[in-house]
């Protein structure tokens, strides 16, 4: 069980020489997860901000239901996303199933939940006073929405990132729905599968490494943001 | 709250950052791709932007195939290889998911690829009878073979393929110690290959399975013929591969698994390359997709697969079917089917 060395000492040669194999597998990784960060970000945010802090009738349950998706299976969104999108299916005249688009459309799915939920709870653990001040203030609707994103930044931004992080870590769907197409679809957890599957375990080690720096990147990177 | 402004700029600077990587991924083809500089240093390395066009290269109106494949042609290196070479000559961006026979099927037949390269030729037939492919090529066989662990627990060195399962059947469920067989029990082409032998040997599977997973002895998979090998070899079982799978994972020091029962006409595996019919679905790329399969079935391609895998392994992981009529046309093929180009 020499693989995980030799994994190892493989990530760091194919890292200093930019192999271009894994520099092509990591930008397309990056785009799509990137993309389908922020477009889940830019439907989640106001949507959690709408249910946070309005009353109406079943937000309990619509809080509950996002909730319980968080666990939302990847091969499920994925064989949901095959069948809409497949040549027999409502969505197949866009041609978008084995591209990266709809890889990305299925991450965006897969993370939406997560996203909406988690800055429902940021919103919602503000403390109230904060809430009274910034209504007694006289502020606009928009102005007390700004504050009140503001004020949970951070907790927001965590938001964002839990959806990155299961964005760039999920294989099921991407694999479903991108097909794992050399060059086009193939993304390093597809990669890896693949590379399991064929029996290249130190390849395998090897990219595993280049996906966990890649998640440590970011998240450092955000969490410097925070802290400065 | 002058920190707090650059905070906010800083927000806005990071998404307007994603938004040009969003627009470069995700309009037509991969922007990511071009940045990829390709260097020699990568053997395998096929390049996403195609060679300068020549003056002597065919226009294709779609340049782009979309290809579903069994593993074992993708994951021995060889389709990569062809398709390779292929793009350097046409300028045509071929596309290849290896997902299996049963599920390259299942996409040929929604439409939503324009060619499958399977190994099953009962399932082949019938995806042709119902109308979802036309043109059947067939460019290379191998054999299928049963490995097992050195010592042999069920001694089945040397058997017919049917005696073969059988045996391990009868001591398996007879409680012998160490005998047991993986099957992949994913519906691939191995999978078939396996029922195939069952009945011959006088089971009914979908009778029989039912009991036979409730004991011990018989263990299914459900996964490639890669991880099936690798749950062989852990397990010290016996199992049906391709050949090639097997001699890859073999070659490369994956796996140890004795190759028990390698002899016999039932064990023959026929690779097909089918069109996804333009009939039934109009936007499949029947032009490229014919050139494709007349490129498999050319001289030198088939000289190439004769000499596949020889200086890695020792041994070619498949045979050309050209000039092999002999061993083929028991299976049902015929010599249109090996050598008469598309039209």
């Amino acid at each position: 069980m020499n693989y995980i060395a030799e994994g190892v000492y493989q990530a760091f040669v194919m890292i200093i020489t930019l192999n271009p194999d894994v520099v092509d597998i990591t930008l397309r990784t990056l785009t799509i997860t990137l993309s389908a960060t922020l477009i889940a970000s830019v439907i989640c945010i106001p949507l959690g901000i709408y249910i946070a802090f309005n009353e109406f009738y079943g937000r309990k349950t619509l809080i509950s239901v996002i909730q319980t998706l968080y666990a939302l299976p990847t091969v499920v969104v994925g064989l949901v996303m095959y069948m809409i999108l497949s040549n027999n299916g409502p969505l197949g005249f866009l041609d978008l199933l084995f591209t990266s688009t709809g890889v990305m459309l299925g991450q965006v799915v897969l993370i939406l939940p997560i996203i909406t939920g988690l800055t429902i709870s940021a919103l919602s653990n503000l403390d109230s006073t904060i809430r009274d001040t910034i209504v007694s203030l006289g502020a606009t609707t928009g102005q007390f929405f700004s504050s009140m994103i503001l004020e949970a930044r951070f907790a927001i931004m965590s938001a964002v990132i839990m959806g990155f992080s299961r964005a760039i870590s999920e294989v099921g769907a991407a694999i479903m729905i991108g097909g794992n197409i050399k060059g086009h679809t193939r993304i390093l957890t597809t990669a890896i599968t693949l590379e399991t599957n064929i029996g290249n375990f130190s390849l395998s080690v090897a990219l595993g490494i280049i996906l966990l720096l890649i998640a440590l990147t970011v998240t450092m990177i955000v969490s410097r943001f925070q802290q400065s | 709250m002058e920190i707090k402004n650059f905070k906010v700029l800083a927000i806005l600077l990071l998404s307007a950052f994603a938004s040009v990587m969003l627009t470069a991924g995700c309009t037509g083809t991969d922007g990511s791709a071009q940045t990829a500089t390709p260097t020699a240093t990568a053997e395998q390395t096929v390049t996403a932007t195609p060679a300068p066009a020549e003056t002597a290269q065919k226009e294709y109106a779609d340049n782009e195939l979309l290809i579903a494949t069994t593993t074992s042609l993708y994951a021995t290196g060889l389709l990569d290889q062809l398709a390779g070479e292929f793009m350097n000559d046409t300028g045509v961006d071929i596309k290849i998911t290896a997902v299996g026979t049963g599920t390259a099927l299942e996409y040929g037949a929604n439409g939503d690829v324009d060619l499958i390269m399977v190994h099953d030729r009962a399932r082949e037939n019938a995806f042709i009878e119902d109308g979802s492919g036309t043109d059947r090529r067939v460019f290379g066989y191998n054999y299928f073979v049963i490995v097992g662990p050195e010592s042999d627990p069920a001694g089945i060195k040397g058997m017919a393929p049917t005696e073969a399962l059988e045996t391990i059947l009868t001591k398996g469920s007879g409680g012998a110690e160490g005998v047991k067989f993986v099957s992949r029990g994913d519906s691939s082409g191995t999978h078939g290959k396996e029922k195939a032998l069952w009945s011959v040997a006088g089971y009914d599977y979908a009778e029989y399975e039912p009991v036979w997973v409730k004991e011990d002895w018989y263990v299914e998979a459900g996964t490639g013929m890669g991880g099936t090998l690798t749950m062989a070899d852990e397990m010290d079982a016996y199992t049906l591969t391709d050949i090639g799978t097997y001699l890859k994972y073999q070659g490369d020091g994956t796996i140890n698994l004795a190759e028990l029962v390698n002899e016999g006409d039932d064990l023959i595996n026929i690779y097909g390359a089918i069109l996804v019919n333009p009939d039934k679905y109009s936007d499949t790329n029947v032009e490229v997709g014919k050139d494709w399969v007349n490129y498999l079935i050319t001289d030198d391609v088939q000289d190439e697969i004769k000499v596949f895998g020889v200086k890695d392994y020792g041994q070619p992981l498949f045979f050309p079917a050209m000039g092999a009529l002999d061993v083929l046309s028991p299976s049902g093929v015929t010599q249109d089917e090996i050598s008469a180009p598309l039209a």
